[in-house]
């Protein structure tokens, strides 16, 4: 065992590193998008990777997504492993033909021929003061799409881990990046990198008996902080970490719910039509039984994505998901 | 069946020769000046209009004047962000002038300038980028679309609009306003075939200021020029130089003219340079040198129109000191109204999303208030 050294990291440097762990160990890797080169992305995830690797292993494209993830299908057609970085949600949206009737469905339509393996890293969600356009939690769209994986870290750990993984897999895997947690940081060995998880395997990252908060990416730590502001009424909540949405993890999570017998689905984006509602039907068909309260969902509003100055009402912090918690309280008839 | 055996196959095929084709348009007329064209310096300036000149100059202070004040504002924390369009207030002031108040002006994030020579008030302007709202003007009172982040998906709307104008029969002008980068998506294609095709009355005004972030303009396009884009799609390009505020202006008027007449869009290229970073947030030392600013800040817009108006004797000492005071008056002006906090209601969330509230939102519109309520009760 090793014992390296460990030290404070960011998420936005776990990503980094896992980038550059997937190129020195295959060729095939290849990282493309807008100002990915010289600035190493705008928020430098990919920093250093043009100088390392070289201007054809990391790429400035020119600015255009659907050409960006276009020609990421004819690399990925001829053996390459494309990495593109779409700069922010909304500008991904440019893309999505290319994505929906190419990208998820090539396996499909070639009858396991022709597989893409194609990481589409996507900054995504709110809560940086990022004026419009910059801030959409964009996962119902993709969650939607038949063929694509789609991930949400939502610790250094697993920033590193599951890209590795991502890159790795034969599939195409929308990989959403939770923008406000670029920058928290955590104890890291960049020596002797976390173990890499296959993609699909939720995580438990705060065992309690009273109820089951389900969440992922950026609603992460909110739900923790929700979880220890309970406690001190009396609520012991058991904290879910999805990190996979596709695959979803029905094991993991039912395993909670039939021990606590609650569940709130925590997430930002919209709730209407929003993956809470999938989540919620899942984990009440499989646990029916074990259910004390129907599955409740805190979710942003069913509205466009609001200015910055307004994105604090819009947001679900800490107090609704408590709320909500205290709304589990439920008894028949009420 | 194989050719082999096709009917009359064993006969030696003889070709014919193929049908008669020629351009559908003669490229010529439609190709760009191999060099940006100038008016400020040369000959051309002797037949440049003194009061437009002056109108130019006043704007082109007051919007550098401008440009400081909205990037110092980002230093306060009164911005989320700063778009800057020093020096390339020649492009936004002419753009603005070039246009008949019916006309309609579409710009993208970086052309609050625009938007304020064309007459906006400068606070409307910018609460996009203050983030108290998305677009803070009534697009139709100003005839100005809202400022557009999403890169060149404000083009097809101008196309569109420049086409309903005309199918109404009014002689509406559309200018629609993208950077370089923005010339490789595919909406900017399809904007200019759709205005091509329908022979629209638009401009598209194209500011290449270097770069897209940190992406030069090599690695946008291999095009000899972003003008020659224009004529693969049957449209003229035309080459100005971005900095030469009456150059702009008298090519930018033409294009306009000739729009109205019902001659169909225009793309312009005017060459520029970004002189400030792309936005506060980024840092241009890591993709740029200071020599290649410096060449440019040697051709600074307002310098190159000062030294006309000057030599020409249509403007003194005392004329530069009024245009700078002007611009201070608006520049306090606008310091003070952006220093106050927006008075804000969150309810207003709810407010816009559909022409009636939908049920759904009518109930969450209900938990925020009384999550409000519950906050002032605790205040
Ligand atoms: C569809 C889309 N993709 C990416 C972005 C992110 N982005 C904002 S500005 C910018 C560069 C734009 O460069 P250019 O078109 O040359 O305009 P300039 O900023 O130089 O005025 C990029 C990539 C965006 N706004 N929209």
């Amino acid at each position: 065992m090793t014992t390296a050294a460990v030290k404070p990291a960011s998420m936005a440097q776990a990503l980094q590193r896992a980038m550059r762990d997937a190129m020195a160990e295959d060729p095939a890797v290849h990282v493309l998008g807008e100002d990915v080169g010289a600035l190493g992305g705008v928020f430098r995830v990919t920093d250093g990777l043009a100088k390392e690797f070289g201007e054809d292993r990391c790429t400035d494209t020119p600015l255009a997504e659907a050409g960006i993830l276009g020609t990421a299908v004819g690399m990925a057609m001829y053996g390459l492993r494309p990495v593109v970085e779409m700069q922010f949600d909304a500008f991904a949206y440019p893309a999505f033909e290319q994505l929906i009737s190419h990208v998820a469905r090539m396996r499909n339509r070639t009858r396991g021929g022709m597989p893409l393996p194609i990481t589409v890293r996507v900054p995504y969600g709110g809560g940086i003061g990022g004026v419009e356009h910059h801030s959409d939690s964009s996962e119902a769209y993709y969650m939607a799409t038949p063929g694509l994986h789609v991930v949400a870290p939502s610790t250094v750990d697993d920033a590193y881990g599951l890209l590795r993984a991502a890159i790795a897999s034969d599939d195409p895997v929308v990989f959403l990046e939770p923008k406000r947690l670029y920058w928290s940081k955590a104890q890291w060995s960049p020596e002797a990198p976390s173990v890499v998880e296959p993609i699909g395997r939720a995580v438990v990252r705060r065992p309690g008996r009273s109820a089951t908060l389900i969440t992922y990416g950026p609603s992460v730590p909110v739900c923790m902080e929700a979880a220890e502001a309970a406690a001190a009424e009396g609520w012991d909540l058991e904290v879910v970490d999805l990190r996979s949405l596709v695959p979803f993890d029905d094991e993991t999570v039912c395993a909670s719910v039939r021990r606590t017998g609650r569940a709130v689905v925590v997430h930002e984006s919209t709730g209407f039509g929003g993956p809470g509602g999938e989540i919620a039907a899942r984990v009440t068909e499989r646990c029916f039984h074990h259910l004390e309260a129907p599955v409740l969902r805190v979710a942003g509003f069913d509205i466009p994505y609001p200015p910055p100055m307004l994105e604090r009402h819009h947001l679900p912090g800490v107090d609704r998901v408590l709320d909500a918690v205290a709304r589990l309280q439920w008894e028949a008839g009420s | 069946m194989t050719v082999q055996e096709l009917p009359g196959a064993a006969d030696a095929y003889r070709p014919t020769p193929p049908p008669a084709w020629k351009p559908r348009t003669d490229p010529a007329p439609l190709l760009p000046d191999p060099e940006p064209y100038r008016v400020l310096g040369t000959d051309a300036a002797a037949g440049a209009d003194p009061e437009l000149l002056l109108r130019l100059y006043a704007q082109l202070v007051r919007g550098r004047r401008y440009n400081v004040q909205a990037t110092a504002l980002t230093k306060q924390g009164r911005l989320a962000v700063y778009p800057s369009s020093t020096g390339q207030e020649a492009c936004e002031v002419a753009a603005a002038l070039a246009l008949e108040e019916r006309d309609w002006l579409f710009p993208s994030y970086r052309d609050t300038l625009a938007a304020v020579a064309r007459g906006l008030d400068p606070v409307q302007a910018l609460t996009l980028l203050r983030g108290d709202w998305h677009t803070g003007y009534d697009p139709r009172e100003h005839r100005i679309a809202p400022l557009c982040t999403p890169l060149a998906t404000q083009l097809p709307h101008a196309v569109g609009l420049a086409h309903a104008a005309r199918l109404k029969g009014d002689d509406v002008v559309a200018l629609a306003m993208v950077g370089d980068g923005g010339t490789s998506e595919g909406d900017f294609h399809e904007a200019l075939n759709f205005a091509a095709v329908w022979r629209a009355p638009v401009v598209f005004l194209v500011q290449n200021n270097g770069f897209a972030i940190s992406v030069p303009l090599a690695k946008q396009t291999a095009a000899p020029s972003l003008a020659h884009k224009a004529v693969g799609y049957g449209m003229p390009g035309r080459l100005v130089d971005g900095n030469d505020a009456a150059a702009v202006h008298e090519v930018l008027g033409e294009a306009v003219a000739r729009a109205r007449r019902g001659g169909g869009p225009t793309l312009i290229e005017a060459v520029t340079y970004r002189i400030d970073a792309h936005t506060n947030a980024d840092d241009a030392t890591r993709y740029r040198g200071e020599s290649e600013v410096e060449t440019w800040r040697a051709h600074d817009p307002i310098r190159l129109l000062e030294r006309e108006l000057t030599e020409r004797g249509l403007l003194d000492e005392d004329g530069i000191r009024a245009a700078a005071e002007a611009a201070e008056t608006m520049a306090a002006d606008l310091r003070e109204r952006m220093n106050a906090d927006p008075v804000l209601d969150p309810m207003d969330l709810f407010e816009h999303v559909y022409a009636e509230q939908t049920s759904q939102l009518r109930e969450q519109s209900a938990q925020l208030r009384a999550e409000l309520d519950a906050e002032g009760e605790a205040r």
